[in-house]
């Protein structure tokens, strides 16, 4: 299998689909001609010309309320967000209109689009460019949320949310585009709502998602290695839908769970997973639930401060050794 | 020359025209003629209705009723064709009513019945029928304007010869979103037609208190390269004539036009406040009513053009009650959506079970 970036399978799930079906269309700030803004879209205008990649003005609830009304035309536009962070100032278009048309019409209207984009902290932009909004996006019924850890389920998510008769919204991490995966050259999805089991174990739950299933991993190793703690880590892939049976399931095995997120503490993904947890299988439960989030602040610029305002193994091992 | 003057003298020229001459006009048959009575007779009965029974207690939420501006519903409607489509704010009822949509489901919609159009889930803002190529019915001030924009885009992407028609209100046009669709339209040269309905106020805010550039709010596409004119919504032979040559512009160029249509709503901006006397005078709203009254206006106009007698008039209007009447018993005695309702019609995959719908959680129950 080669070796492939994040980026680089994102790039070939857009591809693969484009050539697929004539309705997916690829719109977006700097998407066609400058080869996308973290070079997702790379090369992709030059291959399918300015109708299926389209370049944008900046212009967030234009091109997104646009792609709402031509999925419901039925085209399935794939919407580039230059940074999820930019999103709010659409957030009419992406709640009310993709998120509740499909309810309010009665079932009436489908709104088959992708929304995608880079999110999450870490690259010492500041608090306007850092924000994690899945934990905001996936409180909409009506839309879904996919955050991917790995380029092999990078594309997998993306090839099943172009397919996806319902608005997906992608949250890609910027951190992550440029590190390498195996990832098969043969076609394959990854169905929205199944979770993924990153590595098996016995001692605790490692339940996360997004960037913070690789620090997950970096703790599940460190906790092997220096002090015989068999962690289980649970990616979840979809926040929206949820495999809630997978966490129950790795609480039933381990009994014990450290949840791990880029969220910041605060109605997070994680406070969603631990009422779970509480309200399922409490008789399980060995230890308290606890967590490890993205320290309560907005991001501070500060290289050194920032890495670790974001969850670190260091601080999963913490916790996880303060419940074993 | 300001910019006061360029749009008053606009308007005069507008005004001084005879609009029943233009060919997409004096092609109508007297039938369509009448037909064009009967469909504002049947949208002002029904919203009649609607505030009767509003108050009655029948009906939640908000009503924004569409009474006073029933010749633009009309008149923009009467000239769809196959591949056109429409999209509007949320006072909705009028656009719904002018495309089609039966009576029955509209109220049953208002009673929030599961008989109603959106099965009584989207209520008084959010009627949609894309049979009829009616895409809502929306709540937000603005919200709509993107969206019609993306049907536009849609027709040309897919090279169908269509044209969107958006209708939003005076007060939308100072929304970020319209400007952004306006120079998006403009741009990617889509064919969309937004309808402006000035009724002149924003909910409680005069067009004078809102808009800087107040005199003429479609001259503002101007600024995004559109065409643009105006039509005085008391005349449906001015706004059929002015829509038609956007339609125009639609099919042929594959062009946007922003088109403000004058028009006043004798009632407030929803049921909330009533009257509206707090922000406008009786005797505005009663010079609105006895001589611009569309439907007045048309009536005459057909009487003077000897197409309809008196006892036709009266008799469209009786039948408009009655079909009204039917639709409130229908709706007052449809049930309501059944409990597990809540649950449906959120997500695709799980209301059709395919595949996908099999994994995982959608809801938290």
């Amino acid at each position: 299998m080669p070796l492939i970036t994040y980026r680089k399978a994102l790039n070939n799930a857009l591809a693969e689909e484009l050539l697929r079906d004539e309705n997916v269309v690829i719109i977006g700030e700097e998407v066609a001609e400058y080869n996308g803004a973290y070079k997702v879209t790379e090369g992709l205008w030059r291959r399918f010309g300015s109708r299926r990649v389209v370049d944008t003005p900046i212009s967030e609830a234009g091109f997104i309320g646009l792609g709402i009304g031509a999925s419901m035309l039925g085209m399935r536009p794939v919407i580039e967000l230059m940074f999820w962070s930019f999103a709010y100032v659409a957030f009419d278009q992406i709640i009310n209109n993709a998120g509740c048309i499909r309810y309010m019409s009665g079932g009436l209207i489908h709104l088959p689009l992708v929304i995608r984009g880079p999110a999450n902290g870490g690259t010492n932009v500041g608090a306007t460019h850092s924000h994690t909004p899945e934990n905001f996006i996936a409180n909409t019924p009506g839309l879904k949320v996919v955050c991917p850890a790995t380029a092999y389920d990078a594309k997998g998510l993306m090839k099943a949310a172009i397919r996806d008769n319902d608005p997906v919204c992608v949250m890609e991490n910027t951190l992550l585009y440029g590190e390498r995966w195996d990832v098969p050259e043969e076609e394959y999805l990854i169905p929205l709502g199944v979770a993924d089991v990153k590595r098996s174990g016995t001692d605790v739950a490692l339940i996360a998602h997004g960037r913070a299933v690789l620090t997950a991993l970096k703790a599940a190793d460190i906790l092997a290695r220096q002090h015989h703690i068999y962690a289980e880590v649970i990616d979840l892939r979809s926040i929206r839908p949820l495999d809630e049976e997978a966490v129950l399931n790795a609480i039933r095995k381990t009994h014990r769970a450290v949840l791990v997120d880029e969220n910041r503490p605060f109605c997070a993904v994680s406070s969603q997973i631990a009422a779970l947890i509480q309200e399922r299988v409490f008789d399980e439960l060995d230890a308290p639930v606890v967590r490890v989030c993205t320290l309560d602040a907005p991001a501070i610029y500060s290289p050194e401060l920032e890495k670790r305002q974001l969850p670190t193994a260091e601080r999963v091992v913490s916790k996880a050794l303060s419940i074993c | 020359m300001n910019k006061t003057s360029v749009a008053s003298k606009i308007q005069a020229e507008v005004d001084l025209q005879d609009f029943s001459k233009v060919s997409t006009n004096a092609a109508l048959t007297s039938d369509q003629k009448v037909e064009f009575l009967r469909g504002m007779v049947r949208i002002r009965r029904f919203e009649q209705a609607a505030l009767k029974y509003y108050n009655q207690g029948c009906m939640g939420g908000f009503l924004h009723l569409y009474i006073g501006q029933e010749a633009v519903a009309v008149g923009t409607s009467s000239l769809l064709h196959a591949d056109d489509h429409i999209i509007t704010a949320y006072r909705d009822h009028g656009h719904a009513i002018a495309v089609g949509m039966d009576m029955k489901e509209c109220m049953a919609e208002l009673f929030g019945k599961a008989t109603g159009c959106s099965k009584g889930k989207g209520g008084s803002m959010h009627f949609f029928s894309p049979e009829r190529h009616y895409w809502g019915g929306h709540g937000v001030v603005g919200g709509q304007t993107p969206l019609g924009l993306g049907i536009a885009y849609a027709l040309k992407y897919k090279k169908v010869r269509g044209a969107t028609l958006c209708f939003l209100g005076d007060g939308a046009v100072n929304q970020g979103t319209y400007h952004e669709s306006l120079n998006l339209a403009g741009l990617w040269s889509l064919p969309v037609v937004y309808i402006i309905e000035n009724n002149q106020y924003s909910m409680g805010t005069s067009v004078e208190r809102s808009s800087t550039f107040r005199n003429c709010l479609a001259q503002r596409a101007e600024g995004y390269g559109i065409a643009w004119d105006t039509a005085n919504g008391e005349d449906l032979y001015e706004v059929r004539a002015k829509t038609q040559g956007a339609i125009q512009r639609a099919h042929k160029d594959c062009r946007p036009t922003v088109l403000e249509v004058r028009t006043y709503r004798y009632y407030g901006h929803s049921v909330a406040d009533a009257n509206a006397k707090k922000y406008r005078s009786t005797e505005e709203i009663e010079r609105h009513k006895n001589f611009h009254d569309p439907i007045r206006l048309w009536s005459k106009r057909l009487l003077d053009e000897a197409i309809v007698t008196g006892k036709l008039i009266d008799q469209i209007d009786e039948e408009a009650v009655r079909e009204v009447e039917s639709a409130v018993q229908f709706a007052s005695g449809s049930p309501p959506p059944r409990e597990t309702a809540i649950f449906e019609d959120i997500y695709y995959e799980v209301d059709h079970a395919t595949q996908a719908g099999c994994s995982g959680t959608h809801f938290f129950r």
